[in-house]
């Protein structure tokens, strides 16, 4: 009982050091990049004694203790409790969804079988869309409890813009979850560990040969509900080209206009927190999760024949590994879009959400189902 | 006493208190947030009762899209003056919620517990059961429901597309 409590307790550090940690490497590599994108130097003033060199470390630290010194303002007129509790929403939201998401397949430590998730819910993906509902507290709360109308203007958007965008987001995922048959994100993961040719019928020969020795990745079963995920998950993130709600040149700042300090802080931690659980989630659903092609439980099984045989913990090792590094890939591809295109208009994103990423999730569905009822 | 009904003790005590700030507090704004963190607790009772599935939904459509649009709309009148205390609806109020309470008591005084109660099993509430049941022996009144929904959609659109 006790270490059940213990193992799980660890798990849920173990993520939260990881996603926090993460998310501040992000701020910093946010800064870096769009140097390097438009041919600056970047982020390079945070010394410590005099040693500037070690640029991440130091910026690390730098940044927290610099907004922590701040004063903390709240407007006069605002409302003080709610202006408080807005920004613990909105990290608090961002940090519990990767609750579900798994980082690994089973570790066996002697008797114990550690499931490498922190909670394993049959409802899985309907989790993290729930939790996500609730995202739009954090900006909403934040907006009005500031009385100021810049950024009531921006949650107003913000929220117009979540709410249109997690519809687009959750048919996107109709189809994986139509293909691996469950809402679990662990059985997800491990669905995807199989080759596409496991899924064909013994006639299409040619296929089975070429196409099927692909591992059964989401992103080889459903491109377009990659796409549309991929565009939803940024809108939902708020961030340029979908960064209408802050929109610094018409709104000042949106929805945090009126917040400084610890406080700003949060909003500011709670936005990376939410790319590395985008990154995650895309990872989860249409990359193979922790998989790595053609590795098994026991080492890898190549389909031309060939095997190498992996003790467990290796197996475990690169399955952690691979998830992490995914994850990171897909963290700098959500910063590099934020520094290489413009942003929308209201109206076009609006229109995306609607008009375009909406029938073509329906008609992602219908295709999608079509396609498992001739396989039949 | 068990855990479970620890927890589902202090779960309705934070309910009942978050329902009656909805009544009871004079900011529109704030009841409206009370009422996001009751539809929550009811969520977290659901959850307990082996119904996961309807739990999150209930998160997922009451407090994360039709609460939002409440307080949207709230936000946007911006009622900053406190609503007046009408004293006729007070009488209206409370002469329901007594009846409402009467009769609860009755019924809880000389009911009967079920002869065989059934217990839920852990698979009770599961997205596979409530799915199987929905499109199975509810099918008809599910496919209602949705054209019933469809019609309010159009209707929606009508409204808003009116002419100038």
């Amino acid at each position: 009982m006790i270490v059940d409590i213990g193992i799980v307790a660890v798990k849920a550090f173990l993520v939260l050091f990881m996603v926090l940690n993460l998310a501040g490497i992000l701020g910093w590599i946010e800064r870096k990049g769009s140097a390097l994108i438009q041919d600056r130097i970047g982020a390079n003033r945070a010394s410590v004694f005099g040693f500037a060199g070690m640029g991440l470390i130091n910026t690390l630290i730098a940044d927290p203790l610099k907004f922590l010194t701040k004063e903390d303002f709240v407007p006069p007129e605002g409302d003080k409790f709610l202006h408080t509790l807005a920004p613990c929403m909105t990290l608090f939201t961002a940090l519990v969804t990767f609750a579900v998401i798994p980082f690994g397949d089973v570790l066996v430590l002697g008797e114990r079988v550690i499931n490498l998730q922190v909670a394993n819910l049959n409802i899985g993906i309907l989790y993290v869309f729930a939790i996500g509902s609730l995202g739009v507290y954090g900006i909403v709360i934040g907006a009005w409890a500031s009385n100021n109308k810049f950024s009531l203007m921006g949650a107003v958007r913000g929220s117009a813009q979540m709410i249109s965008y997690e519809v687009a987001m959750g048919l996107s995922v109709i189809g994986i979850l139509m293909v691996f048959g469950t809402l679990e994100l662990q059985e997800i993961a491990r669905g995807q560990g199989t080759l596409i040719r496991d899924m064909l019928p013994e006639s299409a020969g040619f296929l089975r040969s070429t196409v099927g020795r692909l591992p059964a990745w989401g992103i080889f079963l459903q491109p377009l509900a990659f796409l549309l995920f991929f565009t939803a998950a940024v809108a939902e993130t708020k961030r340029i080209p979908f960064d209408l709600p802050e929109a610094e040149s018409e709104l000042v700042a949106g929805y945090h206009v009126e917040y400084s300090g610890g406080k700003f802080l949060m909003f500011f931690a709670g936005e990376f927190a939410e790319i590395v659980t985008a990154a995650g989630l895309m990872t989860t659903l249409f990359f193979g999760g922790w998989q790595v092609p053609y590795l098994m439980r026991d080492g890898f099984h190549f389909p031309w024949g060939e095997a190498v045989v992996l003790p467990h913990l290796a197996v475990t090792a690169l399955q952690v590994g691979a998830f992490t590094l995914k994850v990171i890939f897909f963290c700098w591809l959500q910063i590099l879009l934020r520094w290489s295109v413009p942003r929308f208009r209201y109206d076009q994103v609006m229109r995306l959400g609607w008009k375009m990423l909406l029938p073509l999730a329906l008609l992602n569905v219908i295709v999608t189902a079509i396609v498992i009822i001739a396989l039949q | 006493m068990d855990a479970s009904v620890i927890l589902f003790y202090v779960i309705s005590v934070l309910l009942v208190l978050s329902s009656l700030m909805v009544v009871f507090l004079r900011n529109v704004v704030h009841c409206a947030l009370a009422l996001v963190v009751a539809l929550f607790l009811i969520a977290i009772l659901f959850v307990m009762l082996h119904a996961p599935m309807v739990g999150v939904l209930q998160v997922l459509v009451y407090a994360g899209a039709i609460m939002v649009l409440f307080l949207f709309v709230i936000m946007f009148l911006n009622p900053t003056a406190s609503e007046p205390r009408r004293k006729l609806w007070w009488g209206f109020g409370s002469a329901a919620a007594l009846l409402l309470a009467a009769s609860l008591a009755a019924l809880l005084s000389n009911g009967e517990a079920p002869a065989d109660p059934v217990t839920a099993t852990e698979t009770f509430g599961s997205p596979e059961t409530l799915a199987k049941s929905l499109f199975t022996d509810f099918v008809l009144p599910f496919e209602i429901t949705s054209v019933l929904l469809l019609v309010a959609i159009i209707g929606a659109v009508v409204l808003a597309k009116r002419e100038p």
